[in-house]
C-alpha cells in the first residue's frame, strides 16, 4: 500500500531537485554575465549559432504560419464580408502569440537540443570534470555565453518572425481573399499598438531563459554514456515545449 | 603531502572505497593498480574534491579536502593537474586552444605570454605540428599528450593520471611513461597514477599499491610489490605477464 506512495513521493522529490538545480544554475549564469567581456568571442559564436543560423528555418515557418492564419481567418471573415480585417487579426496573433511561440519552439528543437547534447557529451566524456579541475566554472564558461546569446537573439528572431508572418498573411490576403496590400497594411498598422510588440519581445526573452535553463541543465546532469545523452536531449525538448506553452499562457494572462 | 585516512565511499548503493588509508610523500610517484571497478578513479576524484568521502578524511598539503571552502578548493585545483582517461579535450577547440585554456581562464597573461608557454609545452610533447588540428583529427596517443600538455602547462605541484596508457599500443605507452617521468623530474611534481598497466607501474612508480574492492591490499616499492605473497596480487601480476603459449614472460 505504501510502496506506490513512496515511489510517487520519490519522483516528486527528484523532480523538485531537478527544477531547483536548473533554477540555481540559471541564477548563477546571470551572476556571471558581467564577466563575459573576456569571453566575447564565445558569445559572438553562440549568437551566430542560435540566431543567424536559425534564420532559414524561421523564415519558412513564419511565412507559412502567417499564410495559414490569413487563410483560415480570412475565409471565416469573408462569410461576414469582413475579409479586409484579416491584417488586424494576423498582426495581433503574430505579435502576441505565434511569433514568440513559434520562434521559441524552433530554437528549443534546434539550438536547445544541441546545447543538451553538447553538454551531455561533455559530461559523460569528463570534459565538465576537466573544467572543474582547471578551476573553470562550467556555468560561467558554458552556460553564461549561451544565455546572453539567446537573450539577445531570441527577441530579434521573434521580431523577424512577426514581420515575415505578416508578410505571408498579406500574400494570402492579396492573392486569395482579394484584399489589397494597402488595405491589409493599414489594418496591421491601425490595430497594432506598441504594447503588442513589447509583450511579444518580453515573451521571447523569457522563453530564451527557459530554453537555456532546461537544455543546459539536462545536459549537465546527463549520465550513462550515449544513451544518457540521447535521453537528456529528448527530455530537454519535451520539457522546453511544455514550459514554453504554460509560461506563454501565464504571460498572456498577465497582460490581457 | 596526500593522505587518505579511513575513507569510505558508497556510490549507487555499492561500497566503492572501504576504509582506504595511504600516504603519498612529496615528490613521489605513487601508483595505484587493481582490477576494474575497485575504486581507483574514485580515489583520484577524492584528491581533487570532485567527490566527497562518506566518512574519513582526505588531506592534501595539510588541508582537509572534504571540508574545504570553495576558494580553498580552487586554490588546491590551481596547483593540481589531471590527465583524464579519454583526454577530456574540448572538442570544439583545436589543440593549441585546448592547451591555452587554463592559462586564458585562470590567469591574466597576455596572448603573447600564453603563446610562449603553450608553444614551449607543445614543443616538449612533440605536438607542434598538430597544434591547429581538432581533437577528433588526431590519434589516441596525441590526445593523451595534448591532455597532458593542458594539465601541465600551469606547472602544477601535484599531478593526477587516470589510466594514462589505456587504449595505447605498447610503444606509445612506454613513451607516455617516459613523459610522466620527465615531467616529474622537470617540475618536481608529486604524482598519483591510476593504471591497469603493470609494466607502466613498475617503470615509473616509486611506490606501487593495489586496490581490491575499495581497500588497499598491498603497498610497497616496485621490487617489493613484484615479490608480494598476497594471492590477489600474485593473480594480478600473473594475469599481466602470463601468456597461454609462452608461459610467464
Amino acid at each position: 500500500m505504501n510502496k506506490p506512495v513512496f515511489a510517487f513521493g520519490k519522483k516528486v522529490i527528484e523532480f523538485l531537485t531537478r527544477v531547483g538545480g536548473g533554477v540555481r544554475m540559471i541564477l548563477l549564469a546571470f551572476l556571471f554575465l558581467p564577466s563575459l567581456w573576456r569571453n566575447r568571442k564565445e558569445v559572438y559564436r553562440q549568437m551566430m549559432l542560435c540566431g543567424v543560423r536559425s534564420f532559414g528555418v524561421t523564415s519558412v515557418v513564419a511565412l507559412f504560419t502567417g499564410m495559414i492564419l490569413a487563410l483560415q481567418a480570412g475565409l471565416i471573415l469573408k462569410t461576414y464580408g469582413q475579409e479586409m480585417r484579416v491584417g488586424f487579426l494576423v498582426a495581433q496573433t503574430m505579435f502576441r502569440e505565434m511569433g514568440p511561440f513559434m520562434t521559441a519552439l524552433i530554437l528549443a528543437a534546434s539550438v536547445g537540443s544541441g546545447m543538451a547534447a553538447l553538454l551531455g557529451t561533455m559530461k559523460v566524456s569528463q570534459e565538465l570534470a576537466a573544467l572543474e579541475v582547471m578551476s573553470i566554472n562550467p556555468v560561467r564558461f558554458l552556460v553564461a555565453p549561451r544565455l546572453l546569446a539567446m537573450m539577445v537573439m531570441c527577441p530579434v528572431l521573434t521580431m523577424y518572425t512577426d514581420l515575415i508572418g505578416i508578410l505571408g498573411g498579406g500574400l494570402v490576403a492579396y492573392t486569395q481573399l482579394g484584399v489589397g496590400w494597402t488595405m491589409y497594411f493599414d489594418n496591421v498598422r491601425f490595430m497594432l499598438y506598441e504594447r503588442e510588440l513589447w509583450v511579444g519581445v518580453f515573451k521571447a526573452w523569457v522563453f530564451a531563459i527557459i530554453i537555456v535553463a532546461i537544455s543546459c541543465h539536462q545536459g549537465m546532469v546527463a549520465k550513462d554514456g550515449a544513451v544518457g545523452v540521447g535521453l537528456a536531449t529528448k527530455k530537454s525538448v519535451v520539457a522546453c515545449f511544455l514550459v514554453i506553452l504554460i509560461v506563454g499562457y501565464i504571460i498572456t494572462r498577465m497582460f490581457y | 603531502m596526500i593522505e587518505f585516512r579511513d575513507v569510505h565511499k558508497t556510490l549507487g548503493g555499492r561500497k566503492v572505497l572501504d576504509a582506504l588509508s595511504f600516504h603519498v610523500k612529496e615528490g613521489e610517484t605513487f601508483i595505484i593498480v587493481g582490477p576494474s571497478g575497485t575504486g581507483k578513479s574514485v580515489t583520484l576524484s577524492h584528491i581533487i574534491g570532485l567527490l566527497q568521502p562518506d566518512s574519513g578524511s582526505v588531506i592534501v598539503d595539510g588541508l582537509h579536502v572534504e571540508s574545504m571552502r570553495r576558494r580553498d578548493l580552487e586554490a588546491l585545483r590551481s596547483r593540481t593537474g589531471m590527465l583524464f582517461q579519454g583526454g577530456a579535450l574540448m572538442n570544439w577547440m583545436n589543440i593549441y586552444d585546448n592547451v591555452a585554456l587554463p592559462l586564458r581562464e585562470r590567469y591574466s597573461y597576455t596572448e603573447e605570454q600564453i603563446r610562449e608557454k603553450v608553444m614551449a609545452m607543445l614543443d616538449f610533447l612533440e605536438l607542434k605540428d598538430s597544434m591547429y588540428k581538432m581533437p577528433g583529427e588526431i590519434s589516441g596517443g596525441m590526445v593523451k599528450r595534448a591532455g597532458l600538455a593542458r594539465a601541465v602547462v600551469c606547472e602544477p605541484k601535484i599531478m593526477l593520471y587516470d589510466e594514462p596508457t589505456s587504449g595505447l599500443d605498447p610503444v606509445m605507452s612506454r613513451k607516455i611513461d617516459g613523459l610522466i617521468d620527465m615531467l616529474k623530474n622537470k617540475y618536481s611534481m608529486t604524482s598519483v597514477v591510476v593504471t591497469h598497466d603493470l609494466v607502466s607501474a613498475l617503470n615509473i612508480g616509486d611506490t606501487v599499491a593495489m586496490l581490491y574492492e575499495g581497500a588497499m591490499i598491498e603497498c610497497g616499492t616496485p621490487s617489493d610489490f613484484i615479490k608480494s605473497e598476497n594471492p590477489l596480487v600474485r593473480e594480478f601480476i600473473s594475469a599481466q605477464f602470463h601468456t597461454r603459449k609462452a608461459g610467464v614472460l
